[in-house]
C-alpha cells in the first residue's frame, strides 16, 4: 500500500467550505479521477484518507493537509494534477510527496495566519498588537459545544505583527493586516480567539469580519519562530542524493512567517 | 438594474449566517456565463433552501436546456434562511443568483419551480427581497417576467396576483419557445412593452397569463365563469408534453454541491408518467402518459453521470420505477457494471406488486438488506379499491415475506389518513396489517427482531384528480382517527413494541388543502401570512397553523368564504372548478366518472397492458404511450487503464 500525503488551500468563496463539505468533495473528486482508492473493510467501505488539523468554516487556507492510501502505486505529481483538476477552483491540491516517514500530524505544531482587517488603520492595529504581546495573559471567551469557555490566548501566540501596508490598495479606505503565529495547543487557539484578544486588550473593533487566511502550517522552529514545510522529511527521504532543482512552484517553503 | 454581482456585499454577512457554504455557488458541473454574451437570462428559483432546492431535477434540468443554448443564460437562486435574509435586509443586498450572485431582479425571466404549495410564502420573500413589486400589476418593463412551474403550478390560481404567467407540464421545449419568444420581442426594442411580451406568449396557448383572464363569482362564492379579457387569448391553456426521453437525456452534468443536500446521488429518470390510476397521486394524473427512457439510455446517462460527479448511489426515478418494461435487466445490468466501484443503486417508489425479490438482491448487492419500503396507501381492501391502489393483503404478506427470508430485517410502510369514505375502522386496519407483518417476519426468519415502521400522511384532494371534487376531512377529525389508531397499536403487547408509528398531525394538510385547490381569493390570505412573517412553510419548525388561521379569518370573509368552504367541502358536478381552464388532458367528465367509480369501490386497470380506458390525455394532446421491451441489455463497460 502506498501513502500520498498531500498539501491543499480553501481560497476565495470556497473558504465557507466546512471540513465535512470538504471531505464530501474531495471523495468524490477521488472518485471522479478513479484514484486506486484502498477502503476500509465492513459494511460500508470508506475510502482511506486521513486528515490533519482542518482550518475553521469561514477562513481561507494555503497550507491543509491530508493522507490517502492507494492499493496501486502512483507517481505523487500525476495524482496532484488530476485530483487537482477534478476538484472545483477554489480546492486546490498544491503539493504531494509519497510518505516516506511516520508522524505528519506531529510536524503540525504551528500555523502561520494572515488576517486582514478592512477599515482598521495599521497603526491602530500596531497599538493593539503591541498591547497584545506586552500582557502575560488575555483572557478570551468562545462558544462551544459546552457552553462559554474562557482560556488564555496569549500564550499560544508565538508571533504577531502588523504588515507593512500593501502600496497597491488605493482609495479603498484603511486597511490593516496582520501576520500571527500560533502554536497548536489544547485548547485551540485560533486566529478569532486572538481578534477577540485584540478587543479585549485594546478595544480593537474591526467594522467588517475580517478576511483570514493561515499561509503555512508545520514544525514549529523556536530559533526561527517561525514554522517549517511538514512535507519536507517525505521528500528529503525520497531523494536522498543531492537535492534535486526546484520541485513543483507550490511546493515552496512556507513563507510569510516574518520575525516577531 | 444593473447585473453586477453583489457578492462583496454578501461576503461580509456570510461569517454571521448558518452553513454560509450554501450561498456561494461553485458547485461542480454549474456554469458561469458572460452577462454580455446572451441576450435572454433566466433566474432559476427552487423557492426552498438550498439543502432541498438544489437537487430538485427540474430545475437542474432546465438549467442545463438553458445554458446549453448560444446566447441564453440561465443562474440559479434559492431561499435564503431568515437569519440571512434579515441581514440582507438591513445592508439592501437583494436576492442573488449563487452562479454569480447577480441580483435576481436583473433577469429577463424569474422562473419559480414549484413542487409543492408550500412555497408560495417564499415566493413573495424572494419577490420583495429582489425589490420586484408583489403583484404583478405594479411591475415595469424593466422587471422580470415572473413565471411559475413545477406541479402546484397546474393551479396557479391562488398566486395569480404575483405570477405574470404559469406553464404546465414538461419544461424542457417549453422554456426554449419562451426564450425565443422573448428574444424577438426584445430584439425589436420591446414593442408594446410588458403587456405585449406576455401577449405573445399567451397567444401559443402554453403560457397561462393570469391578467388576460377575468373570473366572474356566483352569489354564493362559487365560480360563475373564467373569460380571457382580451382578443386573441386562448379560453384554455396547455400542458407541455416532452416525446422520447432519449433525446431529452438531462441532466447531463448534475450539479455536484459542496454542502450537505438532501438527496446526495445521481438521480436517473427512468420514465416519466403513470398510469396505474391511484386515485388521490395528482402526480400520476397530470403527468400521463407513461413515457420510459430506453434501457440503454439510463445505462448511458448513469455512465456519463457518474463519471461527471463521482456520486456513490446511483437513484433511478419516477413515479412506480418497478414498473418500467426493462427494470430487471437495468437493475441487473447496472450492478454488473458498477460492482468493483462500490455504487449503490436505489430504486425509490416501489410498489408491492411490482417487486420481486430478484430484482431487490440486485439493488442491494454491495449493500446491507436494511429496510424495505411499500405504500399501500389505504388500510383496508375496501379503502385500497376506493382510491384504486390495487395491492391486496396477500401481495403484501406473500412480498414482505420473501423479503424477510431473504435477509431484511425492516419493512416501512406508508398509508394515508383522511381518504375519500374513511372510516376509523379502515384506518384501525392498518394495526392489524402492521401485526400481520411482523407475524410473518418473525416466522420466516425465526427471528424476534424484526421491525415494522408505519408512516401516516394526511390525504389532501388534489386538482386535476378524480378527488378533486371530495371534501377534505378536517384537522380534529384526522387526529383523533390517528390517537384511536395509535392506542390500538400501542396497546397491542404482543406486537406493539415492534411497531414503529410516525404521522404528520391533521393540521399542514389543511393549509395545503386550501392552496391547492383554491383561487384567486386565497392570494390575499397567502399575501397577509408573508407580511406577518411566514416563511418555509414546509419546515415543521417555521410553519404556523395559526397564523394561516388567522390570516385567513382577517382576509376571507369579505370576499365571502372561508377555509372550511375550500377544504371540507365537497364539490359537485356542475361546479366550475378554479383550474378547469388549465388543460392537463384529462376529460372532466372521465374524471368525474373516475370519482363516481371511486364512491362504487370501482377499481380501473393499467392502460399499459389493457385497452384505453379514455381519460383523454393521449388524444387531447396528441401523445402516446411510449414503453419497451426494447430487448437491449447493458454490456459490461470496457475498461480501458
Amino acid at each position: 500500500m502506498q501513502r500520498i500525503r498531500l498539501r491543499y488551500t480553501k481560497r476565495g468563496r470556497l473558504r465557507f467550505t466546512s471540513h465535512r463539505d470538504f471531505q464530501r468533495a474531495f471523495e468524490r473528486a477521488l472518485r471522479r479521477a478513479e484514484v486506486p482508492m484502498a477502503y476500509s473493510a465492513g459494511f460500508t467501505p470508506h475510502p482511506k484518507v486521513s486528515y490533519a488539523n482542518a482550518a475553521p468554516t469561514g477562513t481561507g487556507s494555503e497550507a491543509e493537509f491530508l493522507e490517502i492510501a492507494l492499493v496501486e502505486v502512483c507517481d505523487p505529481d500525476k495524482l496532484r494534477e488530476l485530483l487537482d483538476e477534478s476538484l472545483p477552483a477554489g480546492l486546490d491540491i498544491i503539493d504531494a510527496v509519497e510518505a516516506r516517514t511516520s508522524g505528519l500530524a506531529d510536524r503540525l505544531t504551528a500555523s502561520v495566519w494572515e488576517l486582514r482587517l478592512d477599515g482598521v488603520r495599521p497603526e491602530e492595529a500596531g497599538h493593539a498588537v503591541a498591547a497584545f504581546l506586552a500582557a502575560e495573559a488575555v483572557e478570551v471567551e468562545r462558544r462551544t459545544k459546552n457552553g462559554l469557555r474562557t482560556f488564555d490566548a496569549r500564550d499560544a501566540v508565538a508571533a504577531l505583527e502588523v504588515a507593512r501596508p500593501q502600496p497597491d490598495r488605493p482609495g479603498d479606505g484603511p486597511c490593516a493586516i496582520l501576520r500571527l503565529v500560533v502554536r497548536h495547543v489544547t485548547p485551540a487557539v485560533r486566529p478569532d480567539d486572538v481578534l477577540s484578544g485584540l478587543r479585549a486588550v485594546a478595544d480593537l473593533a474591526p467594522p467588517v469580519p475580517a478576511a483570514v487566511t493561515r499561509l503555512a502550517q508545520g514544525l514549529f522552529d523556536e530559533e526561527s519562530g517561525t514554522v517549517t514545510d511538514p512535507l519536507a522529511p517525505d521528500r528529503e527521504a525520497a531523494r536522498p542524493a543531492p537535492p534535486m532543482a526546484a520541485g513543483p512552484a507550490a511546493a515552496k517553503a512556507p513563507e510569510g512567517a516574518g520575525t516577531a | 438594474m444593473p447585473a453586477e454581482s453583489v457578492f462583496p456585499q454578501l461576503e461580509a454577512l456570510l461569517p454571521h449566517v448558518q452553513k454560509p457554504i450554501q450561498y456561494v455557488g461553485g458547485e461542480l458541473n454549474s456554469t458561469v456565463k458572460p452577462w454580455d454574451s446572451t441576450d435572454v437570462r433566466w433566474a432559476l428559483m427552487y423557492p426552498d433552501a438550498y439543502e432541498v432546492g438544489l437537487p430538485n431535477q427540474g430545475v437542474m434540468i432546465l438549467y442545463e436546456v438553458l445554458n446549453e443554448r448560444e446566447g441564453v443564460l440561465a443562474e440559479r437562486t434559492y431561499s435564503v434562511w431568515p437569519d440571512l435574509e434579515e441581514l440582507m435586509r438591513e445592508h439592501n443586498v437583494p436576492q442573488f443568483t449563487v452562479d454569480s450572485h447577480r441580483p435576481v431582479g436583473a433577469f429577463d425571466v424569474f422562473g419559480l419551480s414549484f413542487s409543492t404549495e408550500l412555497g408560495y410564502t417564499n415566493m413573495l420573500t424572494a419577490l420583495d427581497l429582489a425589490g420586484i413589486p408583489l403583484a404583478a400589476r405594479d411591475r415595469t418593463v424593466d422587471h422580470p417576467i415572473v413565471l411559475a412551474g413545477g406541479h402546484a403550478a397546474f393551479n396557479p390560481e391562488p398566486i395569480a396576483e404575483f405570477i405574470d404567467c404559469a406553464v404546465i407540464g414538461d419544461g424542457e421545449q417549453a422554456v426554449l419557445e419562451i426564450t425565443e419568444i422573448i428574444r424577438a420581442w426584445k430584439a425589436e426594442g420591446r414593442p408594446g412593452g410588458r403587456e405585449e411580451v406576455l401577449f405573445r406568449l399567451a397567444k401559443t396557448g402554453g403560457v397561462y397569463v393570469p391578467g388576460f383572464y377575468d373570473v366572474e363569482y356566483l352569489p354564493d362564492g362559487r365560480i360563475a365563469r373564467v373569460v380571457p379579457n382580451k382578443s386573441g387569448v386562448p379560453w384554455r391553456v396547455s400542458k407541455h408534453t416532452v416525446m422520447d426521453l432519449d433525446e431529452w437525456p438531462y441532466p447531463k452534468q448534475p450539479l455536484v454541491p459542496l454542502a450537505e443536500t438532501v438527496h446526495e446521488r445521481m438521480s436517473v429518470e427512468i420514465f416519466r408518467g403513470c398510469t396505474r390510476g391511484c386515485r388521490f397521486c395528482q402526480a400520476g394524473m397530470i403527468t400521463r402518459p407513461v413515457r420510459e427512457r430506453s434501457i440503454t439510455g439510463i445505462g448511458e446517462m448513469v455512465e456519463k453521470g457518474l463519471k461527471a460527479t463521482g456520486f456513490e448511489e446511483v437513484g433511478l426515478l419516477s413515479l412506480s420505477s418497478a414498473d418500467h418494461s426493462e427494470i430487471g435487466d437495468i437493475a441487473k445490468g447496472l450492478a454488473d457494471r458498477y460492482e468493483e466501484d462500490k455504487v449503490g443503486l436505489s430504486l425509490p417508489s416501489t410498489r408491492v406488486d411490482a417487486f420481486n425479490v430478484d430484482l431487490a438482491n440486485e439493488l442491494t448487492r454491495n449493500g446491507r438488506r436494511s429496510g424495505l419500503t411499500f405504500a399501500p396507501e389505504g388500510g383496508s381492501e375496501r379503502l385500497r379499491k376506493v382510491i384504486n391502489k390495487m395491492v391486496s393483503e396477500e401481495d403484501l404478506i406473500r412480498t414482505v415475506s420473501t423479503a424477510y427470508g431473504n435477509g431484511w430485517r425492516q419493512v416501512k410502510l406508508y398509508f394515508m389518513c383522511g381518504l375519500p369514505t374513511e372510516t376509523d375502522e379502515d384506518v384501525l386496519q392498518i394495526g392489524d396489517m402492521a401485526v400481520k407483518v411482523i407475524a410473518e417476519g418473525r416466522k420466516v426468519s425465526g427471528q424476534n427482531d424484526i421491525r415494522c415502521t408505519v408512516s401516516i400522511g394526511g390525504f389532501v384532494p388534489k386538482p386535476h384528480t378524480p378527488f378533486q371534487w371530495a371534501p377534505q376531512l378536517g384537522a380534529e377529525e384526522t387526529d383523533a382517527r390517528l390517537e384511536k389508531l395509535r392506542d390500538k397499536i400501542r396497546g397491542d403487547k404482543k406486537y406493539g413494541r415492534s411497531i414503529g408509528f410516525r404521522y404528520h398531525d391533521g393540521k399542514p394538510g389543511i393549509v395545503e388543502g386550501l392552496l391547492s385547490r383554491g383561487d384567486r381569493r386565497v392570494g390575499a390570505v397567502i399575501r397577509a401570512v408573508y407580511e406577518d412573517g411566514g416563511r418555509f412553510d414546509g419546515w415543521r419548525e417555521h410553519f404556523s397553523y395559526d397564523r394561516w388561521m388567522a390570516c385567513a379569518e382577517k382576509t376571507l370573509p369579505e370576499l365571502g368564504v372561508d377555509v372550511a368552504w375550500y377544504t371540507t367541502r365537497e364539490r359537485t358536478y356542475e361546479e366550475v372548478l378554479p383550474w378547469d381552464h388549465l388543460d392537463s388532458g384529462l376529460d372532466k367528465d372521465w374524471l368525474w366518472e373516475d370519482w363516481q367509480d371511486a364512491l362504487d369501490e370501482t377499481e380501473v386497470e393499467d392502460c399499459r397492458w389493457t385497452p384505453c380506458f379514455d381519460c383523454g390525455v393521449c388524444p387531447q394532446m396528441d401523445t402516446e404511450i411510449q414503453i419497451g421491451p426494447t430487448g437491449k441489455k447493458l454490456l459490461p463497460l470496457t475498461v480501458v487503464k
